[in-house]
């Protein structure tokens, strides 16, 4: 059993006088200790959604969400129950969501006292070490979020995450607002924590080469749904569903050769409305009669592998879409 | 060739409450006609302060030195309403966020005219013409009923491809675009990318493309200038630049990034973050950060001479001296 894990998982926005949004339309994942699943998308594909309500900041309208086997229930008045605090989240800015105005062991300290996770002489030496863990000075402690860099206080906010001893760490877009050095530092903090506390994590992220460098696991959302899962290296090797292989094709290459990025046409269609049949069959290139028509389920097509694609099926040799494709036209051609 | 764009030992000073700090400091580039050229380097660099300068942008109480010289004018010493002609007119900008450089309130019409008309001279109808041809440049779907549509009814990359056809519409010379693709997502970015270059290719503009991704700056720029601590650190082509860094902060950079071959292996991460503009290391500013740091770094800032075609402000050569063990 995983840690956490999401089961058919649909989320609603209300919106007065207009029908709902449905931002995650019925998705599932797994989040083991000590293993890093990323989840990538476009913007507006829900997974900032998802990764909400597996914290339990936002309610589902259907499905469940569970960790260490217990019911995750959306935050309400009431306190969080104590044995969700081993699920923790970091959010992107770490300019918000610390507190300018007290000193960084407090906010450290604040999960040790409320949840009574160390005494009070005990306090000051979990807080030096729960700083260290994250490459950071004994002496931060004293300081003030202000004093600190982006990539130093995305670490601080990671140590208070830490406090409270998690297996899981759902984080929303940790890298997003740092530079290349600063999120290559914090890269390797994830890989680290994951390995050395056994810690699972849920990253969240745009940046697919990162993510790459990172996860162990990749799922792919497009529009409210999982489009496809895999380990990370068999993903880039080898996309199943278009949409991981445009995703793949339109990161730029650092290389200096002046190598374009594909483009994907179109953009992502409002949720409220979505496509018929397959959600991303308008932008995607292979698109065939069947796909306006007939949603796709997600299914399993080898260990650990998964999409939701009428090219792809269950037993069929693994190859990508553009090598599926072909061989369709192909073979309805000589059909005919 | 003539540049376009010639820039000379620009200097900005900003005031902050501890006196005035130096974030751009002496800074040289070139421009030529049709080209990409690059600016890459972290934030707090100096890479937005240096072109905000040319355009007369900068916060108030700043004082700048140097020259700017754009068609045989110097942009910095040009007075206000002159600056004004050009600003909009021939040199023309693009910023981050598209959200906050359209106006909430004022229908894409409004916005891709109001400059138009002022600056060419065009009457109502005209000017609507010219914004039409100028969506249809930039690919915005349905260009006729777009223009009585407002920002928030667009995507963000349809709002940044607005933004540069607000930018386009009275036909620069020069467009200056400030991390133009950083708001967006990847398959957006590619989008915004392959537009640039066709503007280039297909009507000459000259791109002045600032960005921290080395990775957009290697699918386009033609060259390419590394600012660290508001100096270049190393120019050249993009391919001598980005293919073979020279600089040990260039070659740090392109370390830092995942690379497509070792995903096993930890990322290089720089060590430490870059200086503030009242804190900068004397001598090299990058010497507490460069694993390659010799006495001589301490002392005295190395001065940017060329080397090989490319320009280098360093006196060890990485690719001489080999990886530090």
């Amino acid at each position: 059993m995983s840690a956490l894990e999401l089961t058919d998982v649909v989320v609603e926005y209300e919106r007065r006088g207009l029908e709902p949004v449905r931002a995650v339309a019925g998705a599932s994942l797994e989040v083991e200790r000590g293993a890093i699943v990323g989840l990538v998308g476009e913007s507006g594909c829900g997974k900032s959604t998802l990764a909400r309500a597996a914290v339990g900041m936002v309610a589902p309208r259907s499905g469940t969400v569970s960790f260490e086997g217990r019911e995750v229930k959306p935050l309400t008045r009431g306190a969080r129950p104590h044995e969700l605090v081993r699920l923790q989240m970091v959010f992107q800015n770490p300019f918000s969501s610390l507190n300018p105005r007290r000193r960084v062991g407090e906010q450290i300290g604040d999960a040790l006292a409320v949840l009574g996770l160390a005494s009070r002489p005990q306090r000051a030496g979990r807080i030096a070490e729960l700083l260290e863990q994250v490459g950071l000075p004994q002496a931060a402690a004293r300081g003030y979020p202000h004093e600190f860099s982006g990539g130093q206080r995305q670490r601080i906010a990671i140590a208070r995450a830490l406090a409270a001893s998690p297996s899981v760490i759902v984080l929303d877009e940790p890298l997003a607002s740092l530079d290349a050095s600063a999120q290559a530092q914090i890269a390797n903090l994830l890989v680290e924590l994951a390995r050395e506390l056994e810690v699972g994590l849920l990253l969240i992220s745009h940046d697919l080469a990162i993510v790459r460098h990172v996860a162990d696991t990749v799922a792919v959302m497009y529009l409210g749904l999982i489009a496809e899962t895999a380990p990370t290296s068999e993903l880039w090797a080898m996309p199943l569903h278009p949409y991981s292989e445009a995703l793949i094709a339109a990161v730029p290459h650092a290389d200096g050769s002046g190598t374009m990025p594909e483009a994907l046409p179109g953009e992502v269609p409002d949720p409220s409305r979505p496509p018929p049949g397959c959600r991303f069959h308008p932008r995607c290139p292979y698109a065939f009669d069947r796909c306006p028509s007939e949603e796709p389920a997600l299914v399993a097509l080898a260990p650990a592998r998964s999409a939701a694609c009428w090219l792809q099926q269950p037993g069929a040799t693994l190859a990508t879409p553009a090598v599926k494709s072909a061989s369709r036209l192909a073979s309805t051609r000589s059909a005919e | 060739m003539t540049p376009i764009l010639d820039v000379n030992r620009l200097r900005v000073r900003l005031p902050t409450p501890d006196g005035p700090a130096t974030v751009v400091d002496g800074i040289d580039y070139r421009v030529e006609p049709g080209e990409v050229f690059g600016i890459a380097g972290e934030s707090g660099s100096g890479k937005t302060m240096s072109v905000l300068a040319l355009m007369g942008l900068l916060p108030q109480g700043a004082a700048v030195e140097g020259q700017a010289v754009f068609e045989g004018q110097d942009l910095l010493h040009l007075p206000p309403s002159k600056l004004r002609r050009i600003c909009g007119r021939e040199l023309a900008m693009v910023f981050q966020d598209p959200m906050t450089s359209l106006h909430p309130m004022l229908s894409i019409g409004t916005q891709l005219t109001e400059h138009v008309r002022q600056h060419l001279g065009l009457g109502r109808r005209a000017a609507a013409e010219l914004a039409v041809e100028t969506l249809r440049e930039v690919r915005i779907p349905d260009p006729e009923s777009a223009l009585n549509a407002f920002p928030h009814q667009f995507s963000g990359g349809m709002r940044q491809r607005i933004a540069i056809a607000v930018a386009l519409a009275c036909r620069p010379k020069l467009l200056i675009a400030d991390e133009p693709t950083t708001a967006l997502d990847v398959t957006v970015q590619a989008g915004i990318i392959r537009l640039l270059d066709r503007l280039r290719t297909e009507s000459g503009l000259t791109i002045v493309l600032i960005t921290h991704d080395l990775g957009v700056l290697s699918s386009i720029a033609d060259r390419v200038s590394v600012f660290y601590a508001g100096r270049v650190v190393e120019a050249g082509t993009r391919i001598d630049v980005l293919g073979h860094p020279r600089h040990p902060y260039t070659r740090a950079l392109l370390d830092a990034l995942p690379h497509p071959e070792a995903t096993a292996t930890p990322l290089i991460a720089i060590h430490g973050a870059p200086p503030t503009p009242r804190r900068i290391p004397p001598g090299c500013a990058f010497h507490p950060r460069c694993s390659y740091v010799q006495a001589s770094c301490r002392e005295a800032i190395p001065p940017l001479v060329p080397v090989n075609g490319r320009a280098l402000a360093c006196p060890v050569d990485p690719l001489r001296v080999g990886i530090p063990g």
